[in-house]
């Protein structure tokens, strides 16, 4: 099912009734192709969940259109949109089994759809068996593991066969090794199935990781959507390159004079067509190349030796952050004993944002 | 620290004082009496030990009298109470103008003085040369004959007491509940909603067997507090309850303790054992109803 | 399109039957609202009508034409309802800060020292709270009455001091107080009986809160035990005021007046609810019973 926000916004009035309503949502316009997954990412407070309510029906829009392919929505009351949504607490009901509550939404099912106590079982078995949950049927969700209650709420939700699927952070539960295993389970049961799913997280890592298209949020507002891997190898601005990437971006004050780019008193790049101004340098941590004729002097604090890769910890007097932390391959040797390190820059790697509106300055 | 054991008994030694004078020593007390035949309470006196006492009460028919009415005042006004009282905490907890202030009027009933109150409730009721009341008058709006509430036909004296015992317990069972429904966590209502289940079905599956801890609990308070039932009684219909044919089985006791027939601490011991007994074994049946149907 | 006009009906539909749901919610529990203040409405009606008009009136009026407020003078001056009131002061206050001082004391013991024989006195102490009132009652009665405690403020006072429950929900509370801050006032050569005023009372302070506002009602409410011990009227308590006012009161069946009566014994616990009714609401849903 194809998805289309259009104008979408939700207000909600300020607890202090003189402030001005908060925007929780703000003009949002997306359009979500048929059977992708989706990242809806952004830091807390975004208004990430809040979309993600107004898209299942909890939330009515103050202004905006919600299409399901081609049926609007917008004001349709939650029980009739025919979604499937997966709680960040799973809100699995603790006082019946795995299987009562996979069949408790196909119990609702009225007129033509009724199904038969066996039909409700057999459709349960079958996305029990999809999710893996089969053989724990008939436990109670708090036997359950972390992991286990997180399937048995996905095929909660799916075992009605939703025209959507919404996950409001479904992995903020779990533990780092369970939560690296259930992304994939995720991913594998999404391709499976083709549903249209969307889920909101924090964890851009995890957004990067499965999605086949993320949309990064700031204050209600859409910053960038797109593939994971092109928006971040192309972000539109400041706040997407910094969100996006662990270690994060390193960021530097700069300036542009006669189309080179200087950190500091070092000119470190030729841009070309960029007019003179104070700027911030982005620098992705792999953008570094070891050099000792390389333009950027920094300060070595120290070496993190990975296996593959090595991060060289370092400091410079132009940073904006106190570190700067760079991945070099293991192959180069780093001379641990040195006071100072050089670097080149990979020209594809290094970003130029304005300083007032952290916009991108391309070159 | 064991060393200090003297200390920490002078701790507790008022309690144990009160305590041991005003209740441990009275339930074995209580016991003592209940098989001394024949005790005289002026004389301090009693002719043997048997089981005469217990025989004696369970003839009585004023006892029996006061079993039916508790029996029927409890059948009635618990099932009842937490029935109703479960019907308006969830309208409450489903509105958001106006439901602190009907939270609170709701509460009222609980901090008044339940003889005053009773008072108020007999005048609603009563006939007299001068008035039908207030009661019958609405009955008659609604096409109805005259009722004698207050001195009349049994079951006519029954409502009045059901009612009024239900008008005293319902804030307590309000609050409770109101707390209970209010602490379930929103999810489940959002996941149930998301999943198209109707109201209804959300009430039955979901609320109520989150809230049922709270709800066999006050069933079980419920059923002990109307197993105990007097000042309502007295409230509404005065001291002489036999002659209302009103009495309840602690008005029993208390009759056959002191008052016009009292003098008989024997007879009420045995009484009160046999009440204890009833509230003990209804509240082991209501443990194990809800250990089949509470869910934790 | 088909599909379109179906789902504005749906929404119309579920809009109607919100607004029908909700309109039926308010009217049922606005009902019931008026069912729980109608009597203290009346009271206070009837209890400002003269004693003449009120019994003219064959249909009860609704509202008092000339209000007069003779009911209340006489409900002072013909009866001792000063006196009862006194009393009821006497015992309530007096109970409570006996009973504060038991309680605190006892569950401090139960809490925090460790003494030898302590599981065995607190699972007897569990056990007593099954017992009910009606059953040590007989008992007490008689002891009042050798002890010659009848018609004294002893009598009325000292079996209502200790209280089971009480203890056991202030011991709960005094429990979750983290050990470690036992141990730091031990390390500082603090007493325990300065680290019980000093740190435990003050941060359990909710709960005695909850414990003297719940003992406040029932003495102010209590009728059984001072209906056995009293029989003077000097020593009458507001509930046992109130039946004698009701059986011989004014003379005469003199019911303004027997409800002037009634508003002013109601009318301090009635204050002090629309005082601290989020305090009392909050106390009795964690520690009440009734009913």
């Amino acid at each position: 099912m194809k998805v289309v926000l259009k104008h979408l916004t939700k207000k909600f009035p300020n607890r202090n009734k003189k402030q001005p309503d908060v925007i929780a949502v703000n003009d949002f316009n997306i359009e979500i192709p048929d059977g992708k997954l989706i990242g809806l990412l952004g830091p807390s407070g975004c208004g990430k969940s809040t979309a993600l309510n107004l898209l299942c029906g909890l939330l009515k829009p103050t202004s905006g259109k919600i299409y399901f392919g081609e049926d609007d929505v917008t004001s349709l009351p939650v029980e009739n949109r025919g979604v499937g949504m997966v709680f960040q607490n799973y809100a699995l009901y603790p006082h019946l089994t795995v299987k009562q509550n996979i069949i408790f939404p196909l119990e609702n099912l009225k007129g033509v759809d009724k199904l038969t106590k066996e039909q409700m079982s057999e459709k349960a078995y079958e996305v029990a068996k999809l999710v893996q949950i089969d053989t724990l049927m008939d436990r109670k969700p708090s036997e359950l593991s972390g992991g286990q209650q997180q399937r048995v709420a996905i095929a909660r939700a799916l075992v009605k066969m939703p025209r959507i699927l919404l996950m409001d952070e479904p992995l903020s539960n779990l533990d780092a090794r369970l939560r690296l295993q259930t992304r994939e389970e995720i991913r594998r049961i999404q391709k499976k199935t083709g549903i249209t799913t969307i889920f909101v997280t924090h964890d851009q890592e995890e957004a990067m990781s499965i999605s086949d298209m993320i949309v990064v949020m700031k204050d209600g507002v859409i910053q960038q959507i797109g593939k994971p891997q092109e928006v971040y190898d192309n972000p539109v601005n400041q706040f997407v390159a910094k969100f996006l990437g662990t270690p994060p971006i390193n960021l530097f004050e700069g300036e542009v004079t006669d189309g080179k780019l200087y950190i500091g008193e070092s000119d470190v790049m030729l841009v070309q067509n960029v007019p003179n101004q104070k700027v911030v340098v982005g620098v992705r941590p792999e953008g570094f190349v070891l050099d000792e004729d390389g333009a950027l002097c920094c300060e070595l604090k120290g070496v993190e030796v990975m296996g593959r890769d090595i991060t060289v910890v370092s400091e410079h007097e132009n940073s904006i952050d106190v570190e700067i932390r760079s991945i070099i391959s293991s192959e180069n040797q780093v001379d641990t004993e040195a006071d100072r390190v050089h670097f080149a820059l990979k020209r594809e790697k290094v970003y130029l944002f304005k300083v007032d509106t952290g916009e991108r300055i391309r070159f | 620290m064991e060393t200090k054991n003297w200390k920490a008994w002078l701790y507790l030694l008022p309690a144990m004082f009160f305590l041991g004078i005003f209740m441990v020593y009275p339930l074995i007390d209580v016991l003592i009496y209940s098989i001394e035949e024949g005790y005289n309470f002026a004389s301090q006196t009693y002719q043997g030990v048997g089981s005469y006492n217990y025989a004696y009460v369970l003839r009585d028919p004023y006892f029996l009298q006061a079993l039916k009415n508790t029996f029927i005042l409890v059948m009635i006004t618990v099932p009842l109470s937490t029935g109703l009282a479960l019907l308006i905490s969830a309208g409450l907890v489903s509105i958001k103008p106006l439901r602190e202030l009907y939270q609170t009027i709701y509460f009222l009933p609980y901090v008044t003085n339940t003889l005053a109150v009773g008072l108020v409730f007999m005048i609603l009721f009563k006939k007299t040369p001068y008035t039908d009341g207030l009661a019958n008058m609405v009955l008659h709006f609604f096409g109805g004959g005259t009722i004698d509430f207050m001195d009349g036909p049994y079951w006519a004296k029954m409502f009045v007491l059901c009612f009024y015992t239900i008008w005293v317990v319902l804030p307590f069972k309000i609050l409770i509940l109101t707390s209970a429904l209010a602490s379930v966590n929103q999810s489940y209502y959002n996941a149930a909603k998301v999943d198209g289940t109707p109201a209804w079905r959300i009430f039955w599956k979901i609320t109520l067997p989150m809230i049922s801890p709270s709800v066999f609990y006050l069933i079980i308070t419920g059923f002990i507090g109307a197993f105990k039932a007097y000042s309502d009684a007295v409230a509404l219909f005065g001291t002489n309850l036999n002659a209302a044919e009103m009495n309840t089985i602690v008005g029993y006791i208390y009759d056959m303790l002191y008052g016009d027939s009292g003098g008989y601490p024997s007879y009420a011991s045995a009484a009160a054992i046999i009440l204890f007994v009833i509230i003990l074994t209804i509240t082991c049946i209501n443990l194990l109803v809800s250990k089949k149907h509470v869910h934790y | 399109m088909g599909k379109q006009v179906d789902y504005e009906k749906i929404e119309k539909s579920a809009k109607v039957r919100k607004n029908v749901i909700n309109t039926i919610i308010y009217v049922l529990l606005t009902i019931w609202a008026f069912v729980v203040l109608f009597p203290f409405y009346w009271m206070i009606l009837t209890s400002v009508k003269s004693y003449s008009l009120y019994n003219s009136e064959y249909i009860p009026q609704l509202i008092a034409v000339s209000p007069t407020l003779q009911n209340y003078k006489d409900a002072f001056t013909m009866v001792p309802l000063a006196g009862y009131f006194l009393n009821t002061l006497i015992f309530t206050v007096v109970t409570t800060v006996l009973m504060l001082i038991v309680t605190v004391l006892a569950a401090f013991a139960f809490a925090r020292l460790e003494f030898r024989g302590k599981n065995v006195a607190f699972t007897l102490f569990l056990a007593l709270m099954m017992i009910p009132n009606e059953l040590v009652i007989i008992t007490n009665y008689v002891t009042i009455t050798n002890l010659d405690m009848r018609n004294t403020f002893m009598g009325l006072i000292l079996p209502s001091v200790a209280s089971v429950f009480y203890i056991y929900l202030l011991k709960e509370n005094f429990a979750q107080v983290p050990d470690e801050l036992y141990y730091a006032a031990k390390v500082d050569g603090t007493s325990d009986l300065k680290y019980l005023f000093k740190v435990l009372i003050p941060i359990c302070k909710p709960t005695l809160i909850t414990i003297t506002i719940l003992k406040i009602i029932e003495c102010w409410n209590s009728y059984v035990w001072p209906r056995l011990v009293t029989d003077e009227e000097a020593y009458f308590l507001v509930s046992n005021g109130i039946q004698e006012i009701r059986e011989n009161g004014f003379g005469r069946e003199n019911i303004p007046a027997m409800m002037a009566a009634v508003v002013v014994i109601s009318v301090p616990l009635l204050i002090l609810f629309l005082i601290f009714h989020k305090k009392i609401m909050e106390g009795v849903s964690r520690g009440g019973t009734k009913g």
